[in-house]
């Protein structure tokens, strides 16, 4: 049993050094070397030149996240509270969007929020002026909430799912209202989804290219955009788009250890 | 003891869920100090009974009253009233002493008193140095212990326990509900308990108020219960029994199983027909005479301090209870006395009949 359980974990194994570990090594290696193959610092010097648009990623992926947390925290509880069946049909309508195309849908917010859109269609057609919606960080940081805020939801829901509704009535029988039971109860058990909710919306946030690229237009360059273009755009720089890339991974390493450091020691504090 | 003072009164209480009614008008009277026990089958409405006290379930109709104001609106957590639940539902992120400190904390209790407190309440459920604990490590005795602490520490008036003992082997479950017992007379607070194993209730109970498909069967104290039941239904849920129908020919003279037997009942109507129950253990075995009704014994079961047989006269199988070998096939008579016959009004209820 325990060999078949070795050799079950190869395929695995194989698959991980083939598309992560070795593609992480070629990074590196395209990072530090320069078109003939030499050692150089030059790649990293240009990419830290890359900072702000690093640092506007950061803090547009990092409001699209708090956002979807806010937003998705009493929908995943009052859902992990519904009647099974309720429970599997609203996990579907959550999904549902996802079966569409991704660009089909970040199109679509195109459409809605563009100057001659279907907003601005209507606030027309009731005497109102056009407003600027596309081409907006606002517009950048809605088109990350709708297209990630499923991953928030979905951790949150089954780590709530788990959250016996005994335990919360203890909780009201020793004297805690609605507030003291959310922060000393809910809150702390359902720590793992919110940490686990968070990386996935915020990982994809920070490094996406097509929403900020669609909706944020020329004043919303994103790292991931300056990243696509060198690697697939106009300005192609293998060695130098490596760098940046290594340098957004970096980055998002710090940002999850900060978080996580945060959210342990909530965590711990609870215990205490 | 002060038994008079009334702490929790129900008063017609209804309630249904899905258009089932689970409780058909609950009339209850808990008094100050008193070990009340709800005993019942599953689906008898004991837990909602419970529930309604503890303000997790709002009657539909009726009155709860504590300490005579009214409170069928008041939330659980305004209510002095504290419950030990089913699956104990400990909180799983905090360990044994900030389980048990919980409700102190939210009513920001001095820390050192909080020490205190939790450390004499650890100790009255024998876990002391279990405080850093963490509560899923600890074994179903365990749990139920700090269950236990964690809602006496805040003094309430009265603690509701929820089938607390049902998750326990047979042995633990002894031990507990001596414990409970003792912690209940220690502390001198109201225990309202729901089991539907009538010999915790009888071991335990002050009162004991037997239901059944959403209505009280009858209240009284161990003893009453079990030597008067009120109807078939208590007799049959409450130990073994014989139950056959009879008329009540006038006061003090029954007839059954085709004879007349005196007994010690009266005030029934003139031939009413009435149900009789007769313990196994009162029924003695007699020589097989014309004095006595008779039969043949169709089994008999070593049970350790008895014998227990089956006795068929006629069409009716007598389970009866002898420290006395008799073989299977034997003919005896039975003898009853008595004030071992109790007479009831006939209801609704079937009884286990033979």
């Amino acid at each position: 049993m325990k060999l078949n359980a070795r050799w079950t974990s190869y395929p695995y194994i194989v698959w991980m050094i083939l598309f992560t570990v070795i593609p992480l090594f070629l990074i590196g290696y395209f990072a530090f070397t320069d078109a003939s193959g030499d050692f150089t610092i030059a790649n990293m010097e240009q990419a830290v030149k890359y900072i702000p648009a690093l640092v506007k990623s950061v803090s547009l992926a990092a409001i699209a996240t708090v956002l979807c947390l806010v937003l998705a925290y009493p929908f995943a509880f009052s859902m992990s509270r519904l009647s099974f069946e309720r429970q599997k049909m609203m996990s579907m309508l959550i999904m549902l969007p996802m079966w569409m195309n991704f660009l089909l849908r970040t199109y679509a917010w195109q459409a809605i929020l563009e100057d001659n859109g279907v907003i601005n269609m209507l606030l027309n057609s009731v005497g109102l002026s056009s407003v600027k919606l596309i081409n907006t960080s606002g517009a950048v940081v809605l088109g990350m909430v709708y297209n990630y805020i499923p991953f928030m939801i979905l951790p949150l829901y089954s780590v709530m799912t788990k959250i016996d509704k005994s335990v919360l009535e203890a909780a009201n029988d020793l004297g805690a209202g609605f507030f003291a039971t959310l922060y000393r109860v809910i809150l702390p058990l359902s720590m793992p989804g919110i940490v686990s909710g968070t990386t996935m919306v915020f990982v994809p946030a920070v490094s996406t290219f097509v929403i900020s690229g669609m909706l944020g237009g020329v004043n919303n360059y994103l790292i991931g955009d300056l990243i696509e273009t060198q690697f697939l755009g106009n300005s192609y720089d293998l060695n130098c788009g490596s760098a940046t890339s290594l340098l957004l991974m970096i980055v998002v390493l710090i940002t999850m250890a900060i978080f996580n450091h945060f959210s342990d020691e909530d965590a711990e504090e609870a215990l205490v | 003891m002060d038994q008079n003072k009334k702490v929790f009164e129900l008063k017609k209480i209804a309630k249904s869920f899905d258009g089932e009614q689970i409780l058909k008008g609950i009339d209850l009277d808990i008094h100050e100090k008193e070990f009340v026990t709800l005993l019942g089958p599953s689906g008898c409405g004991k837990t909602t009974t419970l529930r309604i006290i503890g303000g997790f379930v709002t009657p539909d109709s009726g009155d709860v009253l504590f300490l005579g104001k009214r409170i069928n609106d008041i939330p659980p957590y305004k209510r002095k009233v504290n419950t030990v639940f089913q699956k104990y539902a400990l909180f799983p992120h905090l360990d044994v002493f900030e389980n048990v400190a919980f409700g102190l904390r939210l009513v920001k209790t001095p820390e050192k008193e909080i020490v205190q407190r939790v450390r004499e309440m650890l100790a009255l459920v024998n876990l002391s140095g279990f405080e850093s604990r963490r509560v899923d490590l600890l074994s179903g005795g365990q749990q139920q212990r700090v269950a236990i602490a964690r809602a006496l520490v805040n003094r309430p008036n009265v603690l509701l326990l929820d089938e607390p003992l049902g998750a326990l082997d047979l042995k633990l479950r002894k031990e507990m509900q001596i414990e409970l017992k003792r912690i209940q007379q220690s502390l001198g607070i109201t225990f309202v308990y729901v089991t539907h194993d009538q010999e915790e209730a009888l071991t335990m109970s002050d009162t004991v108020v037997v239901m059944n498909e959403g209505r009280i069967q009858q209240i009284g104290t161990p003893q009453d219960i079990y030597n008067e039941p009120a109807n078939a239904f208590t007799a049959s849920f409450i130990g073994e029994s014989n139950i056959i129908s009879g008329i009540m020919h006038r006061d003090r003279l029954v007839e059954f199983a085709g004879r007349n037997y005196e007994c010690v009942d009266g005030g029934f109507a003139k031939d009413e027909p009435v149900d009789i129950v007769v313990r196994p253990e009162d029924v003695e075995i007699a020589p097989a005479t014309s004095e006595f009704l008779c039969g043949t014994v169709k089994d008999v079961i070593f049970k350790g301090v008895h014998y227990e047989m089956h006795v068929a006269c006629n069409d009716f199988m007598w389970r009866v209870q002898s420290t006395d070998f008799t073989p299977v096939g034997a003919e005896v008579g039975l003898r009853i006395t008595p004030e071992d016959i109790h007479i009831m009004h006939r209801t609704t209820y079937g009884g286990e009949k033979g």
